[in-house]
């Protein structure tokens, strides 16, 4: 069926620009159901900045995004969230003084029918039978990533790797379409950062979900993603399966600053 | 004599929950939009004003004037939000609060200009007679405000709590942008915020309004909770009705010293401002406030 066929994202020419700064020129992507999907590219490439256009806090200057073939350019993050986007953060940014239970509440904000009114009426209107269906899914929500154990725990106590897995078991309970993650190993020993690719990968193999990732860790890009995409400089220079992309020309320019006029540069490796 | 003072206490325990709740309406806006609103004491006096024409010159009962008192001002705060402050989000602070000082004045004027300048009685809802409480004269309005102002703070730590609303204003009030992300209306919930803190901040406006008398005199109330607020802390509903409790004692215990020893006159009035002086010279952030937030 068609719907199979429609790229759960699609992003047609979008360009960004601050002032005189141009963030992107012209990128265009498709990321197809079911995909992990990554954007790589050296620091100030562009990659935050795309992920932002897509979840709706820039608005792009020109070009448009497409969720599940729906034109969303125009619309707040808060709508594109209901309409099946999740994503996490570079800086984690959680809500510091509630439990790890109540941030993972909040993601599931828009899948409450009950509004404060019926609420108040707790055991009358369904809010109680609502809140345990809920509770419900967020508990498989915890299971998976196995934070069972500080699910009471106020979330701004926990140790960094701990965070993280909380911030995405919160993108998780919006059951989002698509799930952005920004940076979701930065910081982390290789350790946690072995877990939080498990986790990834389970997340997109076993809850089938579609996964979009910039990430830094070259090794753990190559090794999960399906296919790959890299930016320089706000403009798309390749595109595919991680093997093809480690190969290209362009890339090991970007990454290495190998280039047969110039000595190689140091320090922008990733 | 110690009797007058224990009598003092108690009043001020009863009015310091009265600027209890006023606080955590004003820290309801600043915590959720970042807006300090001086005029928090005009809803009050809004507020007053809506329920005593809707009794006297409407002719309705209590009971029915009370919950459309509650509906005008919750719409009103909606409004307010919308056509006045929305379109001040991303201005510099000073101009936030240049536009809550102009609402204040504006709505002074526009309340004498409708119903005059000089106090109008309430007519008699609960009887004025005082009953007695432990061998103290209390008055029962100040009885039921005790109580209404108790039920809205249990009203208000369950909505927070608990409630879908709450938890998505406490995350608004934490980060925004991650807010969105999740789904999140920020305008909503910036709407939602103005139209609790009109609502309840009116439902105390009536409530003093049946003991006082409705005036303009209301409107210093907005005042008064600065102390309150600051000695709380800015950001802390917690400490927002703390800090109204510790204002409404020092008052009384003021008016007290004063009357006995000092003969100043008017220290009621003057002495949380000297509180207030002092709390942000020793403890900038309130006994109960963010570190981090700035101090305007």
């Amino acid at each position: 069926m068609s719907v199979e066929n429609t790229p759960v994202l699609e992003v047609r020419d979008v360009s960004l620009g601050f002032g005189g700064v141009r963030a992107l020129s012209e990128v265009s992507f498709e990321v197809k159901r079911g995909e992990l999907f990554s954007i790589i590219g050296p620091n100030g490439a562009g990659k935050t900045s795309m992920l932002n256009c897509i979840s709706g806090r820039y608005k792009p200057t020109s070009g448009r995004v497409y969720l599940d073939g729906r034109d969303v350019t125009g619309l707040t993050p808060n709508i594109r969230a209901t309409l099946g986007m999740g994503r996490t953060f570079q800086n984690l940014a959680l809500f510091g003084h509630m439990s790890v239970l109540d941030n993972i509440m909040v993601g599931r904000h828009h899948l409450l029918n009950n509004n404060a009114l019926t609420g108040g009426l707790y055991w009358l209107s369904g809010a109680r039978k609502e809140e345990l269906s809920h509770r419900r899914k967020v508990e498989d929500i915890i299971d998976f990533l196995e934070i069972a154990h500080i699910r009471k725990a106020v979330a701004g106590t926990l140790p960094y790797g701990l965070r993280k897995r909380v911030e995405l078991a919160r993108a998780m309970a919006v059951e989002p379409k698509i799930i952005l993650l920004d940076e979701p190993m930065a910081g982390m020993n290789l350790e946690e950062k072995e877990d939080m690719a498990r986790y990834i990968v389970d997340l997109n193999e076993e809850w089938g979900m579609t996964v979009v990732m910039i990430e830094h860790d070259m090794g753990v890009v190559m090794d999960i993603s399906q296919r790959v995409m890299v930016l320089e400089f706000g403009r798309k220079i390749a595109e595919g399966l991680p093997a093809e992309v480690m190969e290209n020309e362009r890339v090991k320019v970007a990454y290495l600053g190998i280039d047969d006029d110039e000595p190689a540069e140091a320090g922008s490796a990733a | 004599m110690s009797n007058l003072l224990f009598q003092l206490i108690i009043n001020g325990l009863i009015v310091g929950t009265l600027y209890g709740v006023v606080a955590m309406c004003f820290v309801l806006i600043y915590k959720s939009t970042q807006v300090v609103n001086f005029a928090q004491g005009e809803f009050l006096l809004i507020g007053a004003w809506t329920c005593w024409w809707l009794v006297t010159s409407m002719q309705l009962p209590f009971w029915l004037a009370f919950p459309m008192t509650f509906a005008f001002m919750m719409v009103f705060g909606i409004v307010l939000q919308m056509v006045v402050l929305r379109p001040l989000i991303g201005e510099p602070v000073i101009s936030v609060i240049m536009v809550t000082i102009g609402l204040s004045i504006f709505f002074q004027a526009v309340m004498k200009s409708i119903f005059g300048v000089w106090p109008q009685p309430f007519p008699e809802i609960f009887p004025m007679k005082s009953v007695d409480v432990f061998g103290l004269a209390v008055q029962p309005a100040y009885l039921m405000s005790l109580v209404v102002s108790l039920v809205i703070m249990v009203a208000f730590a369950w909505f927070f709590k608990y409630s879908r609303m709450g938890l998505a204003m406490r995350a608004t009030a934490f980060n925004q942008q991650v807010a969105q992300s999740l789904g999140i209306s920020v305008k909503n919930v910036f709407a939602m915020a103005w139209a609790i803190s009109a609502m309840v901040s009116a439902l105390a406006g009536v409530v003093v309004g049946m003991v006082n008398g409705v005036s303009s005199a209301l409107s210093f109330f907005g005042i008064k909770v600065f102390p309150a607020v600051i000695v709380g802390g800015l950001d802390s509903i917690i400490g927002a009705i703390i800090g109204g409790l510790i204002i409404g004692v020092l008052e009384n215990v003021a008016e007290y010293v004063d009357g006995q020893w000092l003969h100043l006159g008017n220290l009621y009035t003057v002495a949380p401002f000297y509180v207030l002086v002092i709390i942000l010279m020793i403890k900038p952030y309130g006994l109960f406030g963010t570190k981090t937030i700035e101090r305007v």
